[in-house]
């Protein structure tokens, strides 16, 4: 269009459109975001795709992130390489999946991939605690952890494998009130 | 994606139409199964039909068949489209444009035309024509909308029809694709290429096919539901509450509403010192009742004080009713939707407590504590339904402990009855100190402020649960605050009475004063016939005016409320606060963690604070309408002030118990509350005589009688008549046994509706329970299970590699498909096949078959038995099972 720089092709922009929640605005306000992160790395200009990651460190420091418990695990699960290290591409996708509009569905998908501490695709005890402790900034004692770990299992586990498979998580978490309320970031 | 399918139907429709096609069409909602009818009558041969007609109506039998019917309906459409705006059409396109634009038709063709060889099974058949001729027709396709120079002969004709139709199917599928894109739980990159892929694909066909106004329409939605949806960034304040202020923060939004509604323009600055000193300047200011007089009309307006007064002050209880009531309402509606809490309590506490739009440090360390309060709460809830004591020992410790607090509490409303009628005695005396002047207010406060930690002592006795212990502790607190308020009310009706008596000397002797003035004055100036200057006002000889008294000792119970809640936390937290802190470095024990630590927010108190405040206003407002001024100032100052106390001197209660969730218990103590103080209000209005010199009512009979008053002057004379109608108690008693009904049938549809309810969850408690046998017995093949593998991380990537290709089409995932349980990090490959079943997007609600239906091959082994064909036709299950 008529900017200074180009940051995006039209086409680009169009599919940023298709594939996220956000308009051509907002994917715009992203770049920014993600270019003032590390400015000597993000180049202003992405008509040719750059190949550019920005590593875990620099993420979890936006604001939007930084109180958050869960900061790490967040950019880890939206990383390809599970390390943390974000592409404009998987920047994107993580505000877009925690934006307003993404469906319930969509988000507890990503909510499961984080609590998932251990990668293994399951809720296990580990991953439970590894979540409480976080939530509660490890004030509760390793009884009172244990109690509230067997509870949670003991209520959403419905294969009775003791640890939660998605399907248990997303039965859970579809009734859940404020679940959407919650997993939402506003950037 | 409906809405995208909808304008190509249309389309269809309205050429067809345009063509002279049936009537039939013109009825959109059975567009789908007459269209191909439709189409089929366009046929040149009028003939047939009836025959025609007469197939269609045998195919609609078949589920089947009317599918493809619609299907290439759409498609159909579409190819007109295509057709009629290539300008150089020839006859051979007209021919093909016919036969593509019907499906049924070409069963009919292959039928006839190739004889017999597919026999029974329509549908299959023409499965198999599609998927025989799927390639050539592709070409055919593309030459026939690059190329109008194109004779096909009928044979061939019939096949692009087929082949048409397929790649409409497609096309419908990319583009559903397309517009769910942003659903699927792939990684960005996929997304992106799957788009592309999916867009070149439409690109490609839909420009031979049709135009791609889908597209266009599409992207207008997703604007739109933008613009309606997504609001933009910071318009939306953030909306965590601090947790010191969340107990407080509904309470106060309610409290607050009201008296900014009610009496926006009262609120005025007052001296609040002086009003111990009270009677004062303050006593004849515009903060009480005395203070207006009772001029009918005010103004080239004609403002109607005295009616207006006695309007607002009314209408400020109905409002306020209303307004708690609903209030309930919406709290038992929140309470009731929710109706499995408890199912899931840890769970949700686990994975949803955490608000991730929390961007603020000191927020966040809020957050922390108040979910492990929360959790606390429910580990001791938990512990609680474990525990299992002697009972008896329980028992008559808890009869104890209400013996306890029930002596106190008579013990207190004693005190305050005998310091009531004291100060009746006071008041006849003028040589009085200041303790005597105000030792009512002073006990009452002093009470309000003792008796809740002793009731907290004794409730140790009881061993409740925290939040039912709460809840005892409330109540008790409730009914001190209201047994010293009600005291207080009798011990000022007898004080009102006298001033009655009072009055009616007064009134006898003001009026022997102005005739002696008057008498004076004709005296002194010898002149019987001279009119004498009105007497100063100042001068005359004035009546008690008990309503202005009835105001000063409501304001006067506010002001020492407020003097002893704000000293109460600066001496009781902030003081204490400081004591502990600082000589906790020169003290022989540790006195943080010791005796005295620091303060705990009184939750409880606050809370009871705020409602029996409430109460005060209610009351006090209509005799003293600055109460209402001095109350908003007290709440907005006590709210910072408070909070700072909060923040900088208290610890978090040790066993905090969330107070939001005992919302509807609060409010029925504000209703109840509001009740309470409605009743000698309105006592007052409807039976005491006002003021003779007074106040706005002053030299009527009653209060009420300004109303009659004004319907009978202002209002035409045939409203009066209509009032005096309806005050016939013929028509009230109706009315009131026609509410007594209402209420009588609401209930009892409650009732049945909770029944129902009940009913409704035993069925769902079951279901799950099925589902959770269910689940033990099938793996089942989960397409989102294959998702969430997928978007393991791929370790291999990590020295910044190139990333594999996720959307290759892997063999050997096939395979895996039906064991989902065996995850394999790292495949990221995918048969885009599968792919296509993800129906994770909610906003697709196309289930019909053919859109579902993967594009990609399809061996001939997929149509085997009729069986397939229906599954696929529902489109809901992975296609190769």
């Amino acid at each position: 269009m008529g900017n200074k720089q180009t940051i995006f092709t039209d086409e680009q922009l169009d599919a940023y459109q298709d594939c996220t929640f956000f308009t051509r605005k907002e994917i715009l306000r992203l770049h920014g975001r993600y270019h003032e992160l590390a400015p000597h790395l993000v180049p202003m200009d992405y008509t040719n795709d750059p190949d550019c990651k920005l590593p875990l460190a620099l993420i979890v420091n936006m604001p939007e992130l930084k109180e958050n418990p869960f900061r790490n695990r967040i950019v880890e699960a939206f990383s390809e390489d599970g390390a943390g290290n974000l592409s404009f591409n998987e920047f994107v996708d993580m505000f877009s999946v925690l934006s307003e509009m993404a469906p319930r569905e969509l988000k507890a998908i990503y909510a499961f991939k984080i609590y998932d501490f251990n990668v293994d695709n399951y809720l296990c005890k580990e991953d439970l605690e590894k979540t409480l402790n976080k939530l509660t900034k490890e004030e509760l004692t390793p009884e009172e952890v244990e109690l509230v770990c067997e509870k949670t299992i003991e209520e959403a586990d419905l294969d009775g494998d003791n640890k939660l498979s998605f399907t248990d998580f997303e039965n859970m978490i579809s009734r859940a009130p404020d679940f959407l309320s919650t997993f939402h970031i506003r950037i | 994606k409906r809405a995208n399918r909808r304008p190509a139907a249309k389309r269809g429709g309205a050429k067809g139409r345009g063509r002279g096609a049936d009537e039939d069409e013109d009825d959109e909602d059975e567009e789908e199964d007459e269209a191909p009818r439709g189409r089929r009558k366009k046929k040149p041969t009028k003939k047939r039909r009836d025959a025609s007609d007469d197939e269609d109506d045998s195919e609609d039998e078949t589920p089947k068949k009317k599918r493809g019917g619609a299907a290439n309906k759409k498609k159909g459409g579409k190819a007109q489209d295509s057709d009629e705006e290539d300008s150089d059409v020839g006859k051979g396109k007209k021919r093909k444009k016919g036969g593509g634009k019907k499906g049924g038709k070409e069963e009919e063709d292959s039928k006839g035309k190739k004889g017999g060889a597919k026999g029974k099974d329509k549908g299959k058949d023409k499965d198999d024509d599609k998927d025989m001729k799927k390639k050539k027709k592709k070409k055919k396709d593309e030459s026939s909308s690059d190329s109008s120079s194109h004779s096909d002969d009928e044979e061939e004709e019939s096949l692009s029809e087929g082949e048409m139709a397929r790649l409409k199917e497609e096309v419908e599928e990319k583009k559903k694709l397309i517009a769910n894109i942003r659903n699927k739980p792939w990684r960005m990159k996929r997304r992106l290429m799957h788009l592309k892929e999916a867009q070149t694909f439409v690109d490609k066909f839909e420009g031979a096919l049709g135009k791609g106004k889908g597209r266009k329409w599409y992207a207008y939605k997703v604007m739109m539901t933008k613009v309606l949806m997504g609001l933009p960034y910071g318009s939306v304040p953030r909306k965590t509450v601090p947790r010191a202020e969340q107990p407080t923060a509904q309470d106060y939004s309610v409290l607050m509403d009201f008296q900014t509604l009610c009496f926006p323009k009262l609120t005025q600055s007052v001296h609040l010192l002086d009003v111990f000193n009270l009677p004062g300047y303050c006593k004849y200011s515009v903060m009480f009742y005395g203070y207006y007089n009772d001029q009918r009309t005010i103004g080239l307006l004609k403002f109607r004080l005295p009616l207006s007064y006695l309007m607002v002050g009314i209408g400020t209880f109905g409002y306020s009713l209303m307004v708690v009531i609903r209030t309930m309402a919406k709290n038992a509606d929140v309470g009731g939707g929710d109706g499995d809490e408890g199912e899931f309590t840890f769970s949700w506490k686990m994975f949803t407590s955490w608000d991730y739009l929390i961007g603020n440090a000191e927020t966040a360390d809020n957050k922390y504590a108040s979910i492990t309060t929360s959790f606390k709460e429910s580990i001791v809830d938990e512990q609680e339904n474990q525990k299992d004591e002697n009972i008896h020992l329980r028992r008559f410790l808890r009869v104890l402990a209400n013996f306890l607090i029930i002596c106190s509490l008579g013990g207190s409303g004693y005190l305050i009855y005998f310091v009531v009628k004291r100060s009746q005695e006071f008041a006849t005396r003028d040589d009085l100190s200041w303790y005597e002047k105000n030792e009512v207010e002073i006990i009452m406060s002093l009470l309000g402020l003792l008796c809740p930690p002793l009731f907290e002592t004794i409730a140790e006795l009881e061993d409740y649960h925290p939040r039912i212990a709460l809840k005892w502790q409330l109540g008790r607190i409730f009914a001190l605050f209201l047994g010293n308020l009600y005291t207080f009310l009798f011990a000022l009706f007898d004080e009102v009475n006298t001033k009655l008596e009072q009055e009616q000397a007064i009134k006898n002797s003001s009026i022997w004063a102005m005739k002696e003035y008057y008498a004076n004055y004709s005296r002194l100036v010898n002149d019987s016939e001279a009119t004498p200057p009105p007497m100063d006002p100042a001068d005359v000889i004035r009546g008690p005016c008990w309503e202005t008294a009835v105001g000063i000792e409501f304001v006067k119970l506010t002001v020492s409320d407020i003097q002893v809640t704000y000293l109460t936390i600066l001496i009781g937290d902030f003081a204490r606060a400081v004591i502990v802190r600082f000589l906790n470095y020169c003290w022989c024990w540790d006195l943080e963690a010791g005796f005295p630590s620091y303060g705990e927010f009184d939750i409880s108190g606050n809370v009871l604070g705020l409602v029996f405040n409430q109460g005060m206003i209610w009351m006090g407002a209509f005799y003293a309408p600055g109460l209402v001024g001095i109350n908003v100032l007290r709440l907005l100052s006590s709210m910072y002030y408070q909070c700072w106390a909060v923040m900088a001197t208290n610890v978090p209660h040790e066993r905090v118990f969330k107070a939001s969730k005992s919302n509807n218990f609060y409010m029925g103590l504000l209703l109840l509350i509001l009740f309470l103080s409605l009743l000698p209000v309105v006592y007052t209005i409807m039976t005491l005589p006002p003021s003779f010199d007074c106040g706005p009512f002053s030299g009527k009979a009653k209060m009420f009688d300004v109303i009659m008053e004004t319907i009978d002057l202002d209002l035409p004379a045939f409203m009066g008549t209509i009032f005096s109608y309806a005050a016939n108690p013929g028509l009230i008693i109706p009315a009131v046994l026609l509410m007594v009904l209402a209420i009588y049938y609401l209930n009892s549809v409650s009732e049945a509706y909770q029944n129902s309810n009940m009913e409704l969850k035993k069925k769902m408690q079951m279901a799950r329970d099925e589902e959770k046998n269910r689940r033990n017995n099938t793996d089942s093949t989960n397409q989102v299970m294959k998702d969430l593998e997928d978007l393991l991380p791929n370790r291999s990537l990590i020295p910044l590699a190139p990333p594999p290709e996720p959307g290759q089409l892997n063999p050997a995932q096939l395979c895996t498909l039906s064991s989902p349980t065996k995850t394999k990090p790292g495949s990221a490959g995918k048969g885009v096949n599968l792919e296509k079943d993800v129906a994770l997007a909610s906003t697709n609600p196309n289930t019909r078959g053919p859109v579902s239906r993967p594009p990609g091959p399809r061996g001939p082994g997929s149509m085997a038995g009729p069986g397939g064909g229906q599954g696929r036709g529902r489109g809901r299950g992975p296609p190769l099972r």
